[in-house]
């Protein structure tokens, strides 16, 4: 098991790289550059400052020297200054946005399974009846519609016509939390619950299942005992991709809450060009997205014996 | 049940379509187009889609101004049942109603057009690897496993940033990231089929490469092509909405939904409709498609049709 981790964790190294090395190449290979800015009201540096200021962030040197320096930097964890907040190192912003969208991300994966897995489990026990439809209508929704749709709908349904959230952004108490963690949860309530109801329904219709019934178990016992152990295997391998989700739809629901994490930070810097702020959002996610996944993969290892991890 | 059957018929017909140089095996499209039809959900999808096809295509006769005349002496005005402006006006005097449907068009050519870009990548890269197989497919597969590292949303605001805004970028952005997804699905499929009698049988009897693909292969693998297609259109809509939302997607003055959501949004406690009507028509348009897209694979490929 220990084995099987590290080479885990050591595949991450060449996928990080990889990442930051296409990022690097797209960043670097298209017109427009930190020093000049195109906007029409910008006023352009003399060329003598603009020279400076490339000596000074190593834009002068060649790309692929400037790539291996970058990475170099990398191991260390030091990421380099912003160059949209001059003062601040890309490490800094990091370390004061990340514990934020982190926290959020977190509310938002725990409401989505405590909510998703009972409403899948209510699906498969009254297939087709109406509560079936209504949790297929609910995945439906948070499937197809974008979070950042979801999220205006919430205000305006939680905020101005049953007015029980009194303003509509901010990150200074509580309730600031619930609409931006609804917003962000609805799409993985939707993915949870439909792979809950398909997995369930499944295991429904197993010999054994028949078998605990014929055996005069109470339902409550052939479900809770019998097929939530086995119906719950499946649901977990897609927590790796629902937090992608998570992740992705962060930078739209932390705008329109105005909540101050590190994806307002990733678009901003995006329009700046600020190069090592997109870097750093980029790999953190990437790194992120990568251990996920494997945690996800020793779980279902663990829940499921019958799954032998090689 | 009549799955047995179309299967057989489907063996018959790829015989006879060695012997006939390939005919088009009509009766399991008619077959799908059939459950396709019954299929309530679809069809609700179907006729939304269709209904929004003819706003994007009749926009400049529909829409009662231009979509950026704005009338400085109705600004930011409520919708209203009698007025001159049914859905309201935005916050410079535009008309909502007319920039609603000529939003139509941004969404639907972006849907459409970023799926014929994703489809002209992913098929003949997926089909290169599926076929060749050996080091090829070796070398391809890992370059898709890199792009899946990728966060693709992220990915994509990223090209976006780079390439600058327009409806042109926003096409590119989409198929670059968009086909890996289509192109390991197309060499799943084609690794099968490349051992299946009739691919050998054409082989055998001396046809080109090119031909054994287009005419033997592509068209066996060429339903779950079309079906993540259709569910390719509405997260190519989002994408356009979630990149105009956020201001770096469709320029001035062209209206796209997601940019008129997205300018609103800050306003929403005071000006409630500006932001919600283009989230409503972004939301239905999803939906729509995921429901074609739902009914489409059900039609066409009848093992993974849900067991009730």
């Amino acid at each position: 098991m220990a084995q099987y981790i590290a080479r885990r964790l050591l595949m991450v190294i060449p996928t990080l790289i990889a990442i930051s090395l296409i990022t690097f190449i797209i960043m670097h290979a298209t017109p427009g550059s930190p020093l000049q800015p195109r906007a029409p009201q910008a006023n352009p540096l003399p060329p003598a400052a603009q020279e400076a200021l490339a000596r000074k962030y190593g834009l002068d040197k060649p790309l692929w020297q400037q790539y291996l320096t970058y990475l170099r930097h990398i191991f260390t964890l030091d990421f380099g200054y912003s160059y949209q907040y001059q003062t601040r190192e890309v490490r800094d912003i990091m370390a004061s946005t990340l514990p934020i969208s982190l926290h959020l991300g977190i509310m938002a994966m725990a409401l989505a399974i405590l909510v998703g897995i009972p409403l899948g489990v209510i699906a498969a026990i009254n297939q087709n009846g109406p509560v079936d439809y209504l949790c297929s209508f609910i995945a439906t929704l948070g499937v197809a519609v974008p979070n950042f749709i979801l999220a205006l709908f919430l205000i305006v349904l939680l905020v101005l016509l049953i007015p029980v959230i009194p303003r509509t952004g901010g990150w200074d108490s509580p309730i600031d939390w619930v609409l931006p963690t609804i917003a962000l949860a609805l799409g993985p309530i939707g993915i949870i619950a439909r792979y809950t109801r398909a997995s369930m329904v499944e295991v429904l219709r197993q010999d054994f299942i028949r078998t605990a019934y014929a055996k005069g178990l109470s339902d409550r016992q052939v479900i809770l005992r019998h097929v939530l152990k086995n119906g719950l295997i499946p649901p977990i391998t897609i927590l790796g991709p629902m937090f992608a989700a998570i992740g992705t739809g962060s930078p739209f629901v932390e705008k329109i809450f105005r909540v101050p994490g590190m994806g307002r930070f990733f678009v901003d810097s995006l329009i700046a060009r600020d190069y090592p702020m997109i870097m750093a959002v980029i790999l953190i996610y990437g790194a992120f997205l990568a251990i996920m996944n494997i945690i996800v993969d020793i779980l279902y290892g663990i829940v499921d014996p019958r799954i032998r991890l090689a | 049940m009549a799955t047995a059957g179309a299967g057989m018929t489907g063996q018959a017909q790829r015989l006879d379509a060695l012997v006939w140089a390939a005919r088009p095996h009509r009766t399991l499209w008619r077959d799908a187009l059939s459950r396709l039809l019954a299929n309530r959900l679809a069809m609700f999808g179907l006729i939304i889609v269709l209904i929004f096809t003819a706003l994007a295509l009749f926009a400049p006769i529909l829409a009662p101004y231009p979509y950026d005349k704005a009338d400085f002496t109705a600004v930011s005005q409520f919708p209203t049942w009698t007025g001159k402006y049914p859905l309201g006006t935005d916050l410079v005097g535009r008309d909502m109603l007319s920039r609603l449907i000529w939003g139509a068009q941004v969404s639907m050519a972006v849907g459409l057009g970023a799926q014929v870009l994703v489809f002209l990548i992913g098929v003949p890269i997926g089909a290169l690897a599926g076929y060749v197989g050996g080091r090829v497919d070796s070398l391809l597969m890992r370059f898709v496993d890199v792009m899946y590292a990728f966060p693709q949303l992220l990915f994509v605001i990223l090209i976006m940033a780079a390439l600058g805004r327009g409806m042109q970028n926003i096409f590119i952005a989409i198929g670059i990231t968009g086909w890996v997804t289509l192109a390991r699905l197309t060499r799943a499929e084609f690794l099968a089929l490349r051992e299946r009698d009739f691919v050998i049988a054409a082989r055998a009897a001396g046809a080109s490469p090119w031909r054994i693909i287009t005419r033997h292969m592509l068209p066996n693998a060429l339903s779950p092509i079309i079906v993540a297609l259709t569910f390719g259109i509405p997260q190519a809509i989002f994408t356009e909405a979630a990149l105009s939302f956020i201001g770096i997607g469709i320029p001035e003055p062209r209206p796209s939904w997601g940019k008129m959501a997205g300018e609103t949004q800050q306003y929403i406690t005071s000006y409630w409709y500006m932001p919600l009507f283009p989230t409503i028509l972004i939301a239905l348009l999803m939906l729509s498609f995921t429901f074609l897209g739902d009914g489409l694979r059900d039609a066409l490929d009848p093992r993974t049709r849900k067991r009730e």
